[in-house]
């Protein structure tokens, strides 16, 4: 094989050797090639199939915009990684890679026969043909389109990787290290301002590092070696950060940007444990500089995405940074002056290589070098066919007509074994697109500009659409002056001498002889999208830029063509005879390149994930085999099973014995607001459906909490410490919102109110005693208290000390049972909950959790807020009348009550639901019907709450139920996959209507 | 991500705030008096300007104050920023 490696290059060590394994087979690269190059150097091109024909396909660019060579990196379950682009890869030892999208291999792919039907499978071809039958759709067709969809695989095992966030703040940050960047750094840093500069590649430099060419000098040096002085200089500035192998991910409002840097990717296995892989720096910026540069911009003629089909400056890249040729017999295809610069290098080098010219003539400098090394040049010339399927082997070219749209004369047949293609330069307006950036259209070479700005940026350099270097450097520097306000005089004097280009001819897609629907002139190469494509696309109606785009997926594969976004627009303007510059552009959307997850999640991975929070006492909880439940960020004990019990036994054990005896529930997650001032009790008259004002000290209330629409929002019980001093609770998960809302209206509807509220949600600790036997262990606990009816009746609150802290102590009860909520400030929780449970120990005092609370407030019908309730239920629904004052003049949601849609007589209402069959236990989220042979089936509710209560011994459940509030008595029917279940409307209260045992 | 500049503690980063829709929608001080389409209009009915709008913030992860902001929404510049009970700024009427 002959070696492709032909000179020396600075920017490759080959005193260091390095292996690595592609399609497990072992190559040698040196270090500072990418994968890319280190291929290339060994001859290989081909490097995966295409997406939906499964075309051989080739490396065509070196770096970012790259849409074939992307590959499977490593082949671990948990390190795989799937769409790597091979142009950005740094090569390290053993580094393992493969071709993705071809089976078995990529030289031979079964896939291939995609290419041959190519013709049955047009653009829209899954929306047109996986249409009908309609059953087809989930057994066949889905499975089918799965199995051939997706490029790569992903790892199937959690990334064991580290990755980071970074916040930072800078006066000036500069994306792009390239010429205009590092001119627009030195400028910034030098002249006080805080300077950030990130380029995506290793080194800084841009293309201009490698520049070799003598027509192209600064001071009378290369421009290389210019360049190379100034990077030195700006390392010295200490003002400047610069961060290279970091690439802008988006760039936000408020010059808010994601950056990632890639810390490990370019370093062996071995020196990769315990770092670092790649970090996610959060930039504010008050002043972006953007200096993202161009790419070079592919010919659209028939069969130009054969393996060994280059972009030209691509070619010059890896010849002179990598010192790899692409070939050693070269064609170079161009409507530009910048392909001479590449054919100049490789002839410098001893590569044969000739250039095929668009353009019916050329005269810039560059030119005349070309022609003076005796460079064979074809004017006015296009490519027309390609030919060799794993490498391109030959090409045929034409003469063009006057007007461009047509061939004329001979077919010229070329051997080459690798064709460059220039189609000029597209800037990169990316960043300024996302930053919100308009964008105008120049004619003269068709490239879209940054226009208007609505942040503070700047574009300078090629992504401005200044090409020359004279150009970029005179402009960027006035540029940055004027930008920042500053005159800074350092690059005065600077002498640049380049090439002008004085010719341009643009055709967007080249004419054939051959019809259009029989060539394959590719416009996405990761898509597989044609000119033909394209142009169906229109023929059948669509007009959009934005339709064409989803119709034919032109430009929506990984590489999110940045090769092929132009040329589409280009050929929908020819195609429809409109300016191009009216089309607009599709929308430039972040990340510019694909961001792993990793990068995206940062630290924030595992027990890390989400905020937990546990009560005082979840220690106890723990040791007590607790199984917890999350309600909202909260871990609440769910139940505590006993000898291996399963779910439902612990809760008909823990059920029983609250009711026989006593249980013991940590309630401390219930929202809890302190409520002071002396508007307090009238603030509570606005915010709750009942009245207040006459509430006696010590004394508690239920309350209900609508939202101004008129649906129940929250609910609690409310204490008043003191004549202007209440306590609040809220549930659980309502907490945070509840608040905001009560502060939301104090602030802002009633600000003359004297009310002050604080969260102590955190600051107490509640355990709640209920059963018969709860006064008995509170006696235990406060000998001192009396706790009889007269003096402590239910819904009143007494304060007393446990062993010196103080306590209050709330007679409230949320089971139907005699009940005393202890709260206590939360770091002596603990201790409380330990000393309740000791002093209960000879009345069985059962933990319990949420599961038998619920069971417990179910089979007294009290409603939970968010289950029985989905923020369509008034209290009326609820069959709660008894909470809405009548007499009361205002209250949030009043005036909603009696809206025609609130009084209507058949909306959903809380109902009981008793099964036929005891033993039958529905299932929550039910339907329930009237009549399983009406069809449509008339859907009349569902069941909202449902258990087994072993306190009666039977099913019970609520159910919210069309007109349920009449239909008590009534039969209705609940269809379950299997069979019906039979269920009669009952009472919502289950148990103790008449609420005997509060006071037993 | 906007920067916010709370009028009591100074510029914070948008995920410190709440955003509370549309600012000046007063609550009816007789709610009883208003027929259901007037009671509706106050409920239900939001602009949805493209251009200037005036709306209100909650600084929630802060000093939990509400505030109003005078908002470009075609580009998300924030004009002014004024407590609650302030006349909003004439200029951007």
């Amino acid at each position: 094989m002959p070696n492709y490696r032909i000179h020396k290059t600075e920017y490759i060590d080959e005193t260091k050797r390095v292996s690595f394994k592609y399609d497990g087979k072992t190559y040698f690269g040196y270090e500072g090639d990418t994968l890319a190059s280190a291929l290339l150097a060994n001859g290989i091109h081909l490097v995966g199939r295409s997406f939906k024909y499964h075309r051989p396909r080739g490396i065509v660019s070196c770096g970012a915009e790259e849409p074939n060579a992307i590959c499977q990196i490593g082949s671990k379950k948990d390190l795989t990684e799937p769409n790597v682009r091979a142009t950005e890869l740094e090569l390290y030892e053993g580094l393992e890679a493969s071709s993705q999208n071809c089976w078995p291999n990529v030289k031979f792919d079964i896939g291939g026969i995609n290419n041959l039907i190519s013709p049955l499978i047009p653009a829209g071809f899954y929306y047109k043909t996986f249409m009908w039958p309609k059953s087809f759709w989930k057994k066949v067709y889905e499975p089918l389109i799965r199995l051939s969809a997706g490029l790569g695989k992903s790892p199937t095992e959690p990334d064991p990787d580290i990755y980071d966030h970074k916040y930072v703040h800078y006066d000036v940050l500069v994306i792009g290290g390239g010429v205009s960047g590092i001119i627009a750094a030195k400028m910034a840093a030098k002249n006080n301002f805080k300077t950030l500069l990130v380029d995506d590649k290793k080194i800084l430099g841009g293309s201009t590092i490698y520049q070799n060419n003598e027509s192209i000098k600064i001071d009378d040096k290369l421009s290389s070696e210019w360049l190379k002085n100034e990077i030195q200089e700006i390392k010295k500035l200490s003002n400047l950060t610069i961060k290279t192998r970091t690439s802008i991910a988006a760039y936000h409002g408020y010059n808010f940007l994601l950056a990632k840097e890639n810390l490990t990717d370019h370093l062996p296995e071995e020196k990769k444990k315990n770092k670092i892989r790649q970090r996610l720096w959060k930039i504010r910026a008050k002043k972006v500089v953007i200096a993202t540069g161009s790419i070079e911009r592919p010919l659209v003629f028939n069969n130009n995405d054969r393996p060994g089909i280059l972009l030209s400056n691509s070619i010059n890249k890896y010849l002179d940074y990598y010192g790899v040729t692409c070939g050693e017999n070269i064609i170079l295809f161009t409507n530009n002056d910048s392909a001479y610069e590449t054919s100049i290098s490789l002839h410098k080098k001893g590569i044969k290589n000739i250039i095929i010219d668009l353009r019916k003539s050329a005269s810039s400098e560059l030119i005349k070098q070309a022609e003076s090394l005796g460079i064979k040049i074809y004017l006015n010339h296009v490519v027309t066919n390609t030919f060799g399927y794993r490498k391109i082997n030959s090409l045929e070219i034409m003469k063009l007509s006057e007007d461009g749209n047509t061939t004329i004369g001979d077919k010229i047949k070329l051997s080459c074994d690798c064709l460059g293609m220039s189609g000029g330069w597209t800037p990169m307006v990316h960043m300024h697109t996302q930053s919100g950036g308009k964008l105008d259209f120049r004619d003269e070479d068709q490239v879209f500009l940054p226009k208007e700005n609505s942040e503070d940026q700047i574009s300078v350099g090629s992504c401005n659409g200044d090409f020359d270097l004279e150009n970029i450097i005179d402009k960027t520097v006035n540029k940055i002056n004027k930008f920042l306000d500053i005159d800074n005089q350092d690059y005065q004097d600077t002498n640049i001498i380049c090439s002008k280009e004085n010719d341009k001819r643009n055709i967007w897609l080249l004419p054939n002889k051959i019809p259009l629907g029989k060539t394959k002139c590719f416009v996405d190469f990761q898509n597989d999208s044609t000119a033909k494509d394209i142009k169906l696309a229109l023929k059948e109606g669509f007009r959009s830029i934005e339709h064409v785009k989803r119709y034919t997926t032109t430009g929506m594969a990984t590489d999110q063509g940045k090769l092929s976004n132009m040329h589409a627009l280009g050929i929908i303007a020819d195609t429809a005879g409109v300016k191009m510059g009216t089309l607009g552009t599709t929308t430039f959307r972040p990340p510019f390149t694909p961001l792993t997850f990793g990068t995206l999640v940062g630290r924030n991975v595992g027990k890390f994930f989400e905020v937990v929070r546990k009560t005082s006492m979840h220690e106890w909880h723990v040791k007590n085999n607790a199984e917890f439940e999350n309600v909202g960020q909260w871990k609440r004990p769910w139940y505590y099973p006993k000898n291996r019990e399963n779910m439902h036994d612990a809760v008909q054990r823990e059920s029983k014995a609250a009711r026989d005896s006593a249980g013991i529930l940590d309630a401390s997650t219930l929202g809890k607001i302190d409520i002071q001032g002396s508007d307090a009790s009238e603030f509570l008259n606005r915010v709750y459906t009942n009245a207040w004002s006459k509430l006696a000290i010590g004394k508690c209330r239920y309350g209900l909490m609508l939202n101004e629409d008129g649906m129940v929002y929250d609910d609690g019980v409310t204490t008043r410490i003191s004549e202007n001093h209440y306590l609040m609770t809220t549930t659980t998960g309502g907490a945070a919102n509840v608040l905001s809302k009560l502060e939301d209206y104090l602030q802002t509807e009633w600000p003359e109110l004297d009310v002050y509220l604080t969260s102590v949600t955190d600051h107490y600790s509640t355990a709640s005693i209920c059963g018969p036997n709860s006064k008995k262990i509170l006696n235990k606990l406060f000998p001192n208290l009396d706790l009889s009816d007269e003096n402590f009746p239910h819904m009143s609150f007494k304060e007393d000390k446990l062993e010196n802290i103080n306590c209050r102590i709330m007679r409230i009860s949320f089971t139907g049972e005699q009940s005393y909520e202890i709260n206590i400030e939360s770091k002596y929780g603990h201790s409380l909950w330990k000393m309740c449970i000791e002093a209960g120990k000879e009345f069985n005092l059962t933990p319990y959790g949420t599961e038998t609370m619920h069971l417990l407030r179910a089979e007294k019908g009290f409603i939970i807020v968010g289950q029985d309730t989905d923020g369509t239920m008034t209290p009326s629904d609820l069959q709660m009348d008894w909470i809405v004052s009548k007499k009361k003049f205002d209250f949030i949601g009043k005036r909603s009550l009696y809206r025609s849609d609130t009084v209507r007589e058949d909306r959903k209402q809380l109902v009981g639901l008793l099964t036929d069959d005891p033993k039958e236990i529905l299932e929550e989220g039910a339907q329930i019907v009237l009549d399983v042979k009406s069809k449509p089936i008339d859907m009349l509710g569902h069941v909202t709450s449902s258990y087994f209560s072993p306190n009666l011994n039977k099913s019970i459940a609520l159910a919210v139920v069309r007109s349920g509030k009449t239909m008590k008595g009534q039969k209705l029917i609940i269809p379950m996959e299997n069979k019906n279940i039979n269920v009669t409307v009952s009472d919502t209260i289950f148990l103790d209507k008449e609420n005997k045992r509060l006071n037993a | 991500m906007f920067l916010i500049n709370c009028p009591f503690c100074g510029e914070r980063d948008q995920s410190e705030f709440s955003s509370g829709g549309e600012a000046h929608i007063v609550r009816p001080k007789q709610p009883t008096e208003l027929s259901d389409d007037e009671w509706a209009e106050y409920l239900f009915m939001r602009k949805n300007i493209k251009g200037i709008q005036f709306e209100r913030w909650n600084h929630v992860h802060g000093c939990r104050k509400w505030f109003n902001v005078v908002r470009d929404t075609s580009n998300d510049k924030i004009l002014s920023v004024y407590k609650m009970g302030e006349k909003p700024p004439v200029n951007y009427k």
